[in-house]
C-alpha cells in the first residue's frame, strides 16, 4: 500500500525525479520481497521447526558426548595426562573416586554407566557398583582398593573406554554405525566379525527398496498407461482402483498380506487347489513377504506421477511416428518413452525415498533377516534407550540418501525429476 | 492494542491461579497402564481406595519409557504421584533417584510379599509370564518343556519366538539342559551365549520372529506355527474372547514383576504409602484377577484368588514351580551387543 502511494506520489515533491524514481522502484521491489516473505513465513517457520530442527538435533546427538564428563569431571581432567599405556596414575583413581562418590549422592552415576556400557558390556555393572561403595579417596593404596571392588579397574581397555567418552564431541556412535570402532590405542579397526551388522543392513535396506522401486515400475507402467489412454470415465474408475488401497491405513493392508500369504492363507489354498504346488509354500515372514507387502503399499506413488506425465503426452506424436514408418515398438522406445521419463524419474525417487524408510512392514511380514535401518533406529530409540547410536544410524541414513540423490539426479538430468 | 493486553494479562492471571491451586491441594494421582488392565484395577483397588479412606483419586494411563518420569521430575511439574513401571523402568529410575526409597514398615513389611516383589524403590504389582503356548484342538499331546518346544521330530511344524535376543537366549539354555535358576549364570559367559545360539541353530528353519504381543495368538489361531513363545495374558485372553483352546506350559518360564513406585518430591507421599497399603492387601489383590490373568504379589493373596482362575495364574503354586525371573541388569547390560549378534545370527 505504501509502496504504491509513494510510486504514484506527484514529482514535485522530490527534487531530483528520476534518481527518486529508481530508489522508489526499488523500494517498491523491496517491499514485494518482505511481503512474499511474510507470506511464506509461516511455511518457513513451520519447515524450520518440523524438518529443520529435529533433524539437527539428530546429527548433533549422534556426535554429542557429555554425559560421562558431566558425571566424572575430575577423572576426565585427570586421565589427560595418561599416555594411553599401561594403567593410569593414582590421580586418577583418587579423582574417580572423588566423582563416583558424588554422583552417588547425586543419583547420576548411571549416566555416565550407560555411555561407558555402550562401549565395553560390563561397564555398566563395574560403575554402579563402584559408585554404591566407592573406595575413600585418601586410601593408601587406591589401586587395590578399586581392584577389590572390581579387577577390571585395573585393566587398560576400561581407561581406554573412559578416555574415549570424555567428550565434548566423539566419533564413536558415527563409527559403530558402520561396524568400526575405536581400539584402546585409539586407532580405528573393525568391530568384531559377529557384531559386524549395519553395512548389510544399510546394504539390505537399499537392495530391497531399489527392488521394490523396479517391481512398482514394471507393474505400475502399464496401469498408468491404460489409464491415460481409457475416456475420461473408464480412466476416473481405474483412478479409484489405484487411490482405494491408498487411503486405506497401512497397517491393514499389511495385516491383509498376513492373511492372504500365510501358510493356511488364500494364496496357498489356491496353489494347492490347483494343484501347482503339493505343500504350502513359504510366502511370508521372509523377504518375498516384504517385497510383495511393500511393493503393494507403493504402488500409487509410482502409478500417480506416471500417470500425470503420460496425460501430458499428445497422441498425435505416436501417431505421426508411426505414419512417418517407424514401426510401434521402435515409436515407443525413441517417442513415448523419453517423454516419460520426468514422470518415472518422480516416481522412482518418490517410492525409493519412501522405502528406504520402511519400518512396520517390513517387521511384521519379514523374518529376522529382513529387518531394514529403521528397525534397528526405533530398536534404539525405544528398547535400549540408546540414541546416539538411532542419530548415528540416521545420520548415516540420510548421508548415503543424498548421495544416491546426487547421483540420480546426474543420471537422469537434474530438470527430468519433476512431479506435475 | 490495549485492550488485548487486558484480555492476556487476565487470562495469564486465571492460567497462574489454575495452576497454584491444582499444585495445592492435588488428588492422589494414580498411574498404570490404561485399557482393560486398568479398567479391573479401578474396580479392584481405586474405587474401594477412595470410598474407604475418603481420598480423592485421580488416574491416568501412561505407555512407559524412563526419560517420561526423568523429564516429569527435572521439568519441577510431577504431576504423578503413584506409577506403575516395568521393571526395567524401575532399575533405571530407582538408579537416578526418580523414586522415593519405599519404607516398608507403612506396607506391611517386606515379609507380606513375594520375594521377587520387593526391592529397595518399588513393591510388586503385578507377576506374568513369558510361557510356552500351543493349540490345545492340534495338538492332542502337547509339548511339555522347552525341550519340546526344539524337538522337531516329536511335534513338526514352524515354531515362533520374540524378535531379538531378549527371553529367546534364556529359553533355548533351558531347552538345552540348563536350570532355569542357572540360566543367567551360563549366559553370563561367552561359553554360555555360544551355546544359546547354537541351541536355536538347530531349529534355525523352522522360526518365525513376533514383534508385537498380540502376534503369537493370531500365529497360533491361524494355524501358522505349532508353538510360540507368549505372554500368558494374551494366550488367556484369546481363550476367553475368541474361544479358543490354547494351552500354556508354565515349566521354565520366565517371568516378570510391574511395580508401584512413589515419584520423588511427591506432595502426597501420606496418602501414596495409604494406597500402596491398601493394594498390598490379599482382600483386594485377590479381586484384580477375576479381570485380568496376571499374578498378585502378596503371599497370602493367591489363596484367596477363586479356584476357578488357578489354572491360568502366573502366582498359582503349580505354576511357579519352576520359572525364572527375566534378569534387568543382565538385559540393560547386554542387549545392545546381543543384539547385534542376534540379526548376525539371523542373517546368516
Amino acid at each position: 500500500m505504501s509502496a504504491q502511494g509513494g510510486v504514484l506520489s506527484p514529482p514535485t515533491r522530490v527534487p531530483a525525479p528520476s534518481g527518486s524514481i529508481r530508489a522508489q522502484l526499488r523500494r517498491a521491489g523491496r517491499m514485494r520481497t518482505v511481503g512474499a516473505l511474510a507470506l511464506v513465513a509461516p511455511l518457513l517457520v513451520f519447515i524450520l521447526v518440523t524438518f529443520v530442527a529435529p533433524i539437527g538435533g539428530m546429527l548433533w546427538r549422534s556426535v554429542d558426548d557429555r554425559e560421562v564428563a558431566a558425571v566424572m569431571p575430575r577423572t576426565i581432567t585427570a586421565l589427560r595426562g595418561w599416555d594411553g599405556q599401561g594403567i593410569p596414575a593414582d590421580a586418577v583413581y583418587r579423582a574417580t573416586a572423588e566423582d563416583l562418590a558424588e554422583a552417588h549422592a547425586n543419583g547420576t552415576a548411571s549416566l555416565a554407566a550407560r555411555r561407558l556400557n555402550y562401549d565395553i558390556s560390563g561397564l555398566r555393572t563395574l560403575v554402579m557398583s563402584t559408585a554404591r561403595h566407592p573406595p575413600a579417596a585418601d586410601a593408601a593404596d587406591i589401586r587395590v582398593a578399586f581392584a577389590d571392588i572390581d579387577p577390571r579397574w585395573n585393566e587398560r581397555a576400561t581407561w581406554a573406554a573412559v578416555r574415549r567418552a570424555s567428550g565434548p564431541l566423539t566419533s564413536f556412535y558415527l563409527l559403530a554405525a558402520l561396524d568400526l570402532q575405536r581400539d584402546a590405542s585409539n586407532a580405528i579397526a573393525r568391530v568384531p566379525e559377529d557384531r559386524a551388522i549395519y553395512l548389510d543392513v544399510l546394504g539390505r535396506t537399499f537392495r530391497v527398496s531399489l527392488t521394490v522401486t523396479l517391481l512398482c515400475l514394471i507393474l505400475g507402467f502399464p496401469v498408468a498407461y491404460l489409464m491415460s489412454t481409457q475416456p475420461a470415465k473408464t480412466a476416473n474408475l481405474l483412478m479409484i482402483l489405484v487411490l482405494l488401497p491408498f487411503w486405506t491405513s497401512l497397517l491393514v493392508r499389511t495385516a491383509a498380506w498376513i492373511v492372504l500369504l500365510q501358510n493356511e492363507g488364500l494364496v496357498n489354498h489356491l496353489l494347492l487347489w490347483l494343484r501347482i504346488i503339493d505343500a504350502p509354500i513359504k510366502l511370508i515372514y521372509n523377504s518375498i513377504g516384504v517385497h510383495v507387502a511393500m511393493t503393494h503399499v507403493l504402488l500409487p506413488f509410482m502409478i500417480l506421477p506416471l500417470y500425470a506425465t503420460m496425460k501430458a503426452i499428445n497422441p498425435q506424436y505416436m501417431r505421426a511416428a508411426i505414419s512417418l514408418g517407424a514401426p510401434p515398438p521402435v515409436a515407443f522406445m525413441r517417442v513415448y518413452l523419453p517423454l516419460c521419463v520426468p514422470g518415472i524419474a518422480a516416481g522412482c525417487l518418490l517410492v525409493f525415498i519412501l522405502a528406504i524408510g520402511y519400518y512396520i512392514t517390513p517387521a511384521l511380514v519379514g523374518g529376522a533377516s529382513d529387518q531394514m535401518i529403521s528397525y534397528f533406529i526405533a530398536f534404539y530409540t525405544t528398547d535400549s534407550v540408546n540414541w546416539g547410536m538411532a542419530s548415528a544410524l540416521g545420520a548415516v541414513l540420510l548421508a548415503a540418501t543424498l548421495i544416491l540423490y546426487g547421483v540420480y539426479g546426474r543420471l537422469v538430468g537434474d530438470g527430468a525429476i519433476r512431479i506435475r | 492494542m490495549r485492550k488485548h493486553l487486558v484480555v492476556a494479562a487476565a487470562l495469564a492471571g486465571a492460567v497462574i491461579c489454575l495452576h497454584a491451586g491444582s499444585a495445592g491441594a492435588r488428588d492422589l494421582t494414580v498411574v498404570s497402564w490404561g485399557g482393560a488392565y486398568q479398567d479391573g484395577q479401578k474396580i479392584a483397588y481405586f474405587q474401594p481406595f477412595a470410598a474407604k479412606t475418603g481420598i480423592h483419586l485421580t488416574d491416568e494411563a501412561w505407555d512407559g519409557g524412563v526419560g517420561v518420569l526423568r523429564a516429569k521430575i527435572e521439568g519441577g511439574h510431577a504431576n504423578w504421584d503413584v506409577v506403575q513401571v516395568e521393571s526395567e523402568e524401575l532399575a533405571l529410575g530407582c538408579e537416578e533417584g526418580l523414586f522415593e526409597k519405599l519404607d516398608y514398615s507403612k506396607i506391611g513389611g517386606k515379609g507380606a510379599y513375594l520375594p521377587a516383589a520387593v526391592s529397595e524403590c518399588g513393591v510388586g504389582s503385578i507377576l506374568y509370564d513369558f510361557i510356552l503356548a500351543y493349540d490345545g484342538d492340534k495338538l492332542k499331546q502337547g509339548p511339555t518343556s522347552w525341550a519340546d518346544f526344539f524337538d522337531t521330530k516329536k511335534f513338526p511344524g514352524k515354531r515362533a519366538l520374540r524378535q531379538g535376543p531378549k527371553t529367546n537366549l534364556e529359553i533355548a539354555l533351558i531347552a538345552d539342559g540348563v536350570k532355569p535358576q542357572d540360566v543367567y549364570k551360563v549366559l553370563k559367559t561367552p561359553a554360555g551365549v555360544e551355546r544359546a545360539f547354537a541351541k536355536l541353530d538347530t531349529i534355525k528353519s523352522d522360526l518365525i520372529f513376533w514383534k508385537a504381543g498380540a502376534q503369537p495368538a493370531q500365529l497360533l489361531a491361524s494355524g501358522e506355527v505349532a508353538m510360540t513363545s507368549a505372554y500368558n495374558g494374551r494366550i488367556t485372553a484369546a481363550n476367553d474372547k475368541d474361544k479358543k483352546n490354547f494351552k500354556i506350559v508354565w515349566n521354565g518360564a520366565l517371568f516378570t514383576i510391574d511395580s508401584w513406585v512413589i515419584l520423588k518430591g511427591s506432595p502426597n507421599t501420606a496418602e501414596a504409602y495409604e494406597f500402596l497399603d491398601f493394594v498390598g492387601q490379599p482382600a483386594q489383590q485377590k479381586l484384580l484377577p477375576n479381570y485380568v490373568a496376571y499374578g498378585v504379589t502378596n503371599k497370602a493373596a493367591t489363596a484367596l484368588v477363586d479356584p476357578k482362575l488357578l489354572p491360568v495364574l502366573p502366582t498359582a503354586p503349580q505354576n511357579m514351580a519352576n520359572v525364572e525371573e527375566i534378569d534387568d541388569q543382565f538385559w540393560l547390560e547386554n542387549l545392545d551387543r546381543l543384539n547385534e549378534r542376534f540379526n548376525k545370527w539371523a542373517a546368516k
